[in-house]
């Protein structure tokens, strides 16, 4: 075995070292906080169980994604949690009873088994809140306020909010009539935006002349506000189903302006993320120098349904690592400046370390022998003697 | 700031027109210059000069927003997080399969080689064609001729290559041309900038 197999991480797992584990940390304890705060009740599902809850209403994507294994004592598969949204629902449909509007909300770490192109990490640690039991404007908007608030405590203050509808493109693929296969050839071109191959499919399965059109035109639809009236004129001969679609994230979106006028708000009618289990609304914040979205989530009001019990349902999620990542750094009682305390027996002195450190103050006690110097354990202070009290002193430098 | 992700040579020059169509002109001829970060006459674009294969890395990670890159290109890249809103119709050639003069393969496992996997494996894939795929980087015209393989899948063009090999041209896999490709957090929060360019280039292709 060579030395270096000893020591080097699988591609794409990471260790987070003390400065960047300090300031994760801190952004955990905020955004948890955060989320306490609106009402949300923590839930720490498992980390491996059986593999079919953790694949409920998921698409072939998220089986490719999870790390399996056989359980020894059941003969069974299990499987890893790639994503924790599923376990999250199972929780609310067994949990739940009666008609009350439950609010859940998670951190833990998942595995890929591909990494994400971006991140290039297999282990993100997500984060989310989900609301139950409730379907209609008021909890789509909460659920996206959570989320914007997430990323401004996150230090990501000026995120731009991308607006979407599955059951537009569902209503309109039903409408032209399309097999299951044809959807999903269609989905993946409109999930590229490939113009020249959507009017070469639509042409090739003979879709008839006013679908066609409407569909072509999802491709288009996307842009300010201005999308919306254009959508109300190209898609004017949808399907009820397809209008109503429409007129959910209109409202969603002029709730939002009026009560957020500095935010950005999109709208692209093709952008369907999660799109074999959600049900409405879907929504993806980005920031400045990323990507791809930063946080994103929607409307499942199918998934409860696999394991007893359907509620209406939207939720968020997003990489704690990539916010931290991302974001202005937030501050730690590191910041204030560590306070180095000699080794010396005396109670004077063990009395003053005591009474810093329930102030919030970071004091590291020297260990007997020790050679290294107190700038060498990232001290900025010591706790020096001085007529006949232990006094707080800046180091020099 | 518009970065624009280009490669070098052919298409490079193909471009050029398209560019002036947005009403954008390189500062220096990146043929002549060793520079990979190139300004233009406006302020608010730059170009990024990168092999050919690496636009759609650039692009999807946002380094630049929007770049040019072949189907061929893409189809090997395999992701769905860019956007491809526009055939910029340049750069046009055939994927194509090709073997030597008359030849034809006896029934064990179909060899094939070539520089292009993925499309590879999904062409034979529909045609119903177990296929082992030997990964090339270049002179695939070779393969055949010394037994590696019973055939090769190739971009062709002129098709004198292949002709100066003894080989011949077998079946059409796809058409081949320049995408236009866009980054996805760019199209929506540079939503002017980025729509307003592919407007003035898709203007353009259509009159060309």
């Amino acid at each position: 075995m060579l030395s270096q197999d000893r020591w080097i991480l699988p591609d794409g797992i990471e260790e987070v070292l003390p400065a960047d584990a300090a300031h994760l940390e801190a952004l955990r304890r905020k955004v948890l906080d955060l989320f306490f705060s609106w009402g949300y009740c923590f839930v720490m599902p498992p980390l491996i169980e059986f593999i079919e809850p953790l694949l409920t209403g998921a698409g072939s994507d998220l089986d490719l994604q999870t790390f399996k294994l056989i359980d020894q004592q059941s003969g069974r598969l299990l499987g890893v949690r790639a994503d924790l949204t599923p376990q999250v629902a199972r929780i609310d449909a067994r949990t739940q009873g009666g008609d009350v509007p439950s609010r859940l909300c998670y951190l833990g770490t998942v595995l890929h088994t591909h990494a994400d192109r971006l991140s290039r990490s297999r282990d993100p640690l997500q984060v989310g809140a989900e609301l139950y039991g409730h379907a209609g404007l008021a909890s789509d908007l909460e659920i996206i306020r959570l989320m914007l608030e997430m990323l401004d405590v996150s230090g990501l203050p000026e995120p731009h909010l991308d607006l979407g509808h599955v059951g537009i493109y569902r209503g309109l693929a039903d409408q032209a009539g399309l097999d299951d296969r044809q959807e999903t050839e269609l989905f993946e071109i409109l999930q590229r935006k490939a113009g020249p191959e959507l009017r070469e499919f639509l042409k090739d399965n003979k879709v008839g002349d006013g679908e066609a059109e409407m569909l072509a035109a999802l491709e288009e639809l996307h842009g300010g506000f201005e999308v919306i009236g254009d959508a109300r004129r190209r898609l004017g001969n949808a399907c009820p189903q397809v209008l109503a679609a429409l007129e959910e994230i209109a409202a969603i979106g002029e709730a939002l302006r009026s009560e957020l006028p500095a935010l950005n708000i999109h709208f692209d009618l093709a952008e369907l993320r999660g799109y074999h289990y959600k049900t409405g609304a879907v929504f993806a914040a980005f920031v400045d120098g990323y990507g791809k979205e930063v946080a994103r989530g929607g409307r499942y009001d199918e998934i409860g349904k696999a394991f007893g019990r359907a509620r209406p349902a939207t939720g968020f999620s997003a990489d704690l690592k990539t916010l931290a990542r991302l974001g202005v750094r937030c501050g730690s009682a590191e910041d204030d400046g560590a306070i180095f305390a000699p080794a010396a027996p005396d109670p004077d002195l063990r009395e003053a370390v005591i009474h810093l450190r329930r102030q919030g103050r970071v004091v590291v006690q020297e260990l007997a022998g020790q050679t290294a110097t107190a700038e060498a354990l990232g001290c900025r202070y010591a706790l020096v003697r001085s007529g006949g009290a232990w006094q707080l002193r800046p180091l020099d430098g | 700031m518009l970065t624009i992700a280009i490669s070098k040579g052919r298409i490079f020059a193909d471009s050029i027109p398209l560019l002036a169509a947005a009403g954008i002109e390189p500062a220096v001829d990146p043929d002549k210059s060793r520079l990979l970060i190139i300004g233009t006459n406006r302020p608010d674009v730059q170009l990024l000069v990168v092999r050919a294969t690496d636009v759609p890395t650039y692009v999807e990670y946002g380094a630049a927003d929007v770049g040019s890159a072949g189907k061929d290109v893409l189809l090997e890249y395999d992701s769905d997080g860019l956007y491809e809103p526009l055939d910029l119709n340049i750069a046009r050639c055939r994927m194509m399969t090709a073997a030597r003069v008359g030849y034809h393969p006896a029934g064990q496992r179909l060899r094939v080689a070539t520089k292009y996997v993925k499309i590879a494996q999904r062409y034979f894939a529909a045609q119903g064609i177990q296929a082992e795929i030997i990964k090339l980087y270049g002179s695939m015209e070779l393969a055949p001729l010394v037994g590696l393989a019973d055939c090769i899948v190739d971009l062709v063009d002129t098709g004198n290559t292949l002709k100066a090999n003894g080989l011949e041209p077998r079946e059409l896999i796809m058409h081949i041309s320049s995408r236009l490709i866009v980054n996805k957090a760019a199209m929506k929060m540079k939503h002017a900038q980025v729509t307003e360019f592919i407007g003035h280039l898709s203007q353009f292709v259509a009159n060309a």
